[in-house]
């Protein structure tokens, strides 16, 4: 692999990601990787599930007074619109655009930013009401389950800011387009897990 | 660079194998440190059974005699068998399917350090006020409730180390997925090969429940969380359930390989393709299957019902099936074969009747009634130690033995092996059978001593007897190891001269390309086939002969693992209220370790290459082990 050639629309692989050895090892064991990150999250789910609303007798907190959806409904729109624009970014990388996949990455980033300023907001707001994190158990759970997913997200949004600074006066060639579909294949991940988050911790945490 | 190594003084060399890529100079770092650990775990179980040899024994204190079985359980398996199956499979699983290094050699190194690093950090314990002792399964009620750090170094020892062997179970699903020679497909693949690649899928899905758990408990113990709390609406039954959501696929995680070794050993041996050989792989994917199902069985008596204890009793007796499936196969490649009683074949066929014994009390121990009576006794001591000593144990033995020469170039001796074995073996069954009736005579496991009256002396004694023969066929096997480096006679690429696989048509040790051109696989046993075919080049080709492309070296593996140590001291300390100084060390740590994991990002890094030239040269002087 020469990391000087240069590449016109014409003459970029279909498949870029997956187009060298590296890349089709990166792929694979990318992909083996969420698997254990999935097994992650079930433990740190089912251990949500088993602590919710338990605290030391006479707790005032539980899951149906504290969260209220609004504030929870935009955050998901964010992230779930951030994985359509990274994407989008995806689809110019394809394309061997790498100006657009640039803007639509940084658009991206902006948006990943946006969710993690709204839910350090949230926690700092849930920790005035008195529901730190020492709480209760209810309280130990629900923040290293969401704050695991939060620290996964600042993880994802340094990584693409590096990658873009790394690349921004290079453009794309085979050495980092794997590069760049690793790291969006990841935010998709961090994407489907808030889902399963905001389905278990907050939907069914406001049902009650 | 030059391909042909030159003589280098010692610090050389010692930067030589801190900087190593190379999967199998990263084979010897696991080995010689595994090694190194199963020697200090070999002297914490001697001290157990000097403790125990006589009845109101005042050798160890109660308080210090907890922390030695801590100790002696937790490293000998996370910091000794497993390492060491991780060396074999370094060196060996590559070379099987010809390729030429693992699909991550950058992370193969991070792996390795990551082990190091935690397995130094939970040992420095014994120099920093007291190692953990609540046992190698650290249940979270007795572990809260544990003074000093000794828990912390546990949980935060194990959780680096536990991102290493991650990182190894990863590597190697890559590598067996994506860089097989040409034609060798899945059914042609050797066992070992087979067995590493079932057991780093057990890797990828049963550490993180562990280190999930792990973080539950340093979050508990030092920053205030309550997850095992019960009084603050905790529960400490969910550290059990996700330890043995991890601790049972681990025993598989240890013994598949254990069985990879042996199926090699057994057709070697016999000079006979292994009977069902299909069988076999099924058999390997189904115990790696059913691990996952099984956790329970170790919960018989924490009260979750009938109902489940009836599911995972079930499922614990299926597994029974596969692994009979394979004690047959392998009785079946002996029969009829013409064997040769090499040390490795003694350990081999030592095996089946030590590991059978284990495993028909495992299946005792499935029948919940019948757990809760044998349930923290030493009968449960005698079932596991059984299946670890009887199986993984002697295959590590029989696999140091057997991949010896390929790894280091000599062979080691084979006289010497064979009185290590027999020392080893019979002192192993007069340790470990008489805890069998130990254990149905009452004594509880995890006791620190007895009564005189209590009728356990004479049996205790025998046990510590056979300890002190199991010692001293360690002992010969390092003066086997000393005797053969410093005679150092130099072996051909098929020392056992029945050698089947890939591993055996190439240098030994090979050079660090490996193959210089990827061999053709035309089947099952490829290399045998060659040699039936009189084939005198060893392997036929799959392309000429060219340039190849190798990775760089890299420090960066290394301080990424260092970081971690430094930042894990800083947590250790952070609650203490008199070390301010912990919370900047923690962040210095994970800068540390975060930094070098954003330079190796930024730098491009990507390798060089080997000339044909060069390759021709290496080839001319018939130099390709590195001499």
């Amino acid at each position: 692999m020469d990391i000087n050639q240069r590449y016109t629309p014409q003459s970029w692989p279909e498949h870029p990601e997956t187009a060298t050895m590296e890349g089709k090892n990166k792929f694979i064991g990318f992909w083996l990787l969420l698997a254990a990150e999935t097994v992650t999250f079930a433990s740190l789910f089912a251990t949500y599930l088993a602590l919710k609303d338990k605290g030391p007798s006479g707790m005032e907190f539980s899951a149906a007074g504290l969260f209220e959806l609004p504030l929870v409904f935009a955050m998901t729109m964010i992230l779930l619109t951030s994985s359509l624009t990274s994407v989008y970014a995806m689809y110019h990388m394809k394309n061997h655009n790498f100006k657009a996949m640039q803007a639509w990455l940084g658009i991206t980033v902006l948006l990943g930013a946006t969710f993690l300023g709204l839910e350090i907001y949230e926690f700092n707001h849930y920790v005035h009401l008195g529901f730190g994190y020492t709480n209760s158990a209810f309280s130990s759970a629900f923040y290293t389950l969401v704050g695991t997913h939060g620290a996964h997200v600042l993880f994802g949004l340094s990584w693409f800011i590096a990658l873009m600074l790394r690349n921004a006066k290079r453009g794309l060639n085979m050495y980092n387009a794997p590069k760049f579909y690793l790291a969006s294949l990841y935010w998709h991940f961090i994407d489907v897990v808030w889902v399963f988050i905001f389905t278990v911790v907050y939907l069914m945490g406001v049902i009650g | 660079m030059s391909s042909i190594a030159q003589k280098k003084g010692f610090g050389a060399t010692i930067w030589d194998f801190m900087t190593t890529v190379d999967h199998k100079k990263i084979a010897i770092l696991y080995l010689i440190s595994g090694g190194f650990f199963f020697l200090v775990g070999g002297l914490e179980a001697m001290l157990i059974r000097v403790q125990l040899a006589t009845a109101g024994n005042d050798f160890l204190s109660a308080g210090t005699y907890n922390e030695i079985i801590t100790m002696h359980g937790t490293t000998m398996i996370f910091l000794a068998a497993m390492p060491i199956l991780l060396a074999f499979m370094n060196a060996i699983m590559p070379l099987q399917i010809g390729a030429r290094d693992v699909a991550f050699p950058f992370l193969n190194s991070l792996g390795f350090w990551l082990f190091f690093f935690g397995g130094i950090f939970l040992n420095l314990s014994w120099f920093m006020g007291g190692a953990p002792d609540a046992g190698w399964t650290n249940y979270a009620s007795l572990a809260l409730a544990s003074e000093g750090h000794g828990i912390d170094f546990y949980s935060l020892g194990l959780t680096i180390s536990g991102f290493g062997t991650l990182i190894a179970g990863i590597n190697f699903l890559v590598t067996i997925i994506n860089m097989r020679a040409p034609g060798m497909t899945y059914m042609r693949m050797p066992l070992f090969t087979w067995t590493t690649f079932v057991a780093s899928a057990l890797i990828l899905l049963a550490f993180p429940p562990l280190t999930v758990g792990l973080f539950f408990m340093v979050f508990d113990r030092m920053f205030g969380a309550s997850f095992f709390a019960v009084e603050m609406g905790g529960n400490t039954i969910i550290w059990e359930h996700l330890f043995w959501i991890f601790g049972h696929p681990e025993v598989y995680i240890l013994i598949l390989p254990a069985f990879g070794i042996f199926s090699e050993i057994f057709a070697i041996f016999s000079r006979k393709r292994l009977f069902g050989y299909t069988a076999l792989v099924f058999a390997t994917i189904l115990i790696g299957f059913y691990g996952f199902m099984v956790w329970a069985h170790h919960m018989f008596t924490v009260g979750l019902g009938p109902t489940a204890n009836a599911v995972f009793a079930l499922a614990t007796m299926i597994i029974a099936v596969p692994t009979g499936i394979k004690i047959f196969n392998w009785l079946l490649t002996i029969w009829g074969g013409n064997i040769s009683f090499t040390t490795p074949m003694i350990y081999a066929v030592a095996f089946i009747p030590s590991f059978v014994a284990g495993g028909v009390t495992g299946v005792m121990q499935a029948i919940a009634p019948l757990d809760y009576q044998l349930h923290d006794s030493y009968f449960i001591v005698a079932h596991f130690h059984y299946v670890i000593v009887g199986g993984v144990v002697l295959a590590i033995l029989a696999g140091t033995h057997l991949y010896w020469p390929k790894m280091f170039g000599t062979m080691l001796s084979e006289k010497l092996g064979k009185w290590t074995f027999w020392f080893f073996f019979i002192g192993f069954h007069l340790t470990f059978f008489i805890q069998h009736f130990l254990g149905l005579m009452g004594m509880p496991r995890r006791v620190y001593t007895f009564g005189a009256d209590q009728g356990w002396d004479l049996f205790n004694a025998i046990s510590s007897a056979g300890a002190v023969l199991m010692a001293i066929g360690v002992i010969i096997l390092l003066v086997n190891v000393v005797m053969t480096s410093i005679k150092n006679e130099r072996v051909g690429n098929d020392p056992w001269g029945d050698g089947r696989t890939l591993e055996w048509a190439i240098a030994s040790p090979p050079p660090f390309y490996n193959f210089a051109q990827t061999p053709l696989v035309r089947g099952l046993d490829t290399f045998w086939i060659e040699k039936m075919d009189g084939n005198k080049k060893g392997m036929i080709y799959a392309e000429p002969l060219g340039d190849i492309h190798m990775p760089n070296g890299s420090i960066i593996p290394f301080v990424i693992s260092l970081g971690m140590f430094i930042a894990s001291f800083g947590a250790l300390y952070f609650l203490d209220g008199d070390k301010p100084w912990a919370l900047a060390v923690l962040i210095i740590g994970l800068v540390i370790t975060f930094g070098s994991m954003l330079v190796r990002s930024l730098k491009d890094d990507l390798g060089f290459h080997i000339t044909k030239a060069e390759l021709l040269e290496d080839a001319k002087g018939g130099n390709t082990d590195g001499h």
